[in-house]
């Protein structure tokens, strides 16, 4: 293991440590969405996917 | 009569509040997105190895984390927002400069990609007028959840775990974008400085992500 690896390692380690409170913090203050709002964000990542599928079958 | 004149006027003031802030936002985004670019050509130019990138992302975020928040508020934090995202420029070439070597059109099929998807994510949001606010949580969790898996197979070096971790970022930032872009219409974000910031982040990392899919699935990786 060289050190860009090691530095990698200890930067994506902060960045967790950085997020978890702002993670635990959003997860008891976020509204709840129902299914209609799920719904909302499912079909555009649905259109996202098949984007990408379209882009995959391009190269 | 008069509350309801004053309601009026309050809603159309947040209203033209709501368009300032969004025109802002992409103006400066675009601002930085080409600004950023000049930087990875430079860098590509330059042939920057992958320990200055590493270097210069490192600072980039910790400014993103430290600095930015304390200036945002002010006019300090154009310039901030600037060196953030000439960094993170900077910290893509020697990866651009791969891509570029093995198959080229993967690298522009990818930014190309990315354009659409912002664009497509950004329409939606802004025209059904829907309010994710409800993404946060999930979406802070998913995050927390891609990193993890990141620095697993730092050590584990497994390929596939490489590119679920791509494709949970693709979702991840897609999901970013219609919540920030929610976010500034229903006024949750009023500042237009974290906003191009958020929205550059998804980006990038959309990008990158994309990036990896295209050349893992067009046989190139």
């Amino acid at each position: 293991m060289d050190w860009l690896q090691i530095g990698s390692a200890l930067f994506l380690l902060a960045m967790i440590v950085f997020i978890f409170p702002r993670m635990r913090e959003a997860v008891k203050h976020a509204p709840k969405g129902n299914m209609n709002d799920w719904m909302g964000f499912i079909i555009p990542l649905a259109a996202v996917i098949g984007f990408i599928i379209l882009l995959i079958q391009m190269v | 009569m008069n509350d309801q004149n004053l309601a009026m006027g309050r809603s159309e003031a947040s209203i033209l509040a709501t368009n300032k802030v969004l025109k802002n936002t992409y103006l400066l985004l675009s601002m930085t997105l080409v600004f950023s670019g000049v930087m990875a050509f430079v860098g590509m130019s330059m042939n920057l190895g992958h320990g200055v990138s590493l270097i210069s992302s490192i600072i980039a975020i910790a400014m993103l984390w430290f600095v930015l928040p304390r200036t945002a508020n002010s006019s300090a934090g154009i310039p901030v927002l600037f060196a953030i995202t000439g960094l993170l420029g900077l910290g893509l070439a020697p990866m651009l400069n791969i891509y570029l070597a093995v198959n080229p059109s993967i690298v522009q099929t990818a930014l190309g990609g990315t354009g659409v998807i912002f664009l497509g994510l950004s329409g939606y949001a802004l025209t059904t007028r829907k309010d994710f606010s409800f993404m946060g949580g999930f979406l802070m969790v998913g995050l927390v959840v891609v990193l993890v898996a990141a620095l697993a197979n730092i050590f584990l070096q497994m390929p596939v775990m490489g590119l679920v971790v791509s494709g949970a970022i693709v979702m991840l930032m897609s999901g970013m974008i219609l919540y920030q872009t929610s976010s500034i219409i229903h006024g949750g974000e009023t500042n237009y400085i974290m906003a191009t910031a958020s929205l550059f982040i998804s980006i990038l990392n959309l990008f990158q992500a994309l990036l990896h899919l295209l050349s893992a699935f067009g046989g190139d990786d």
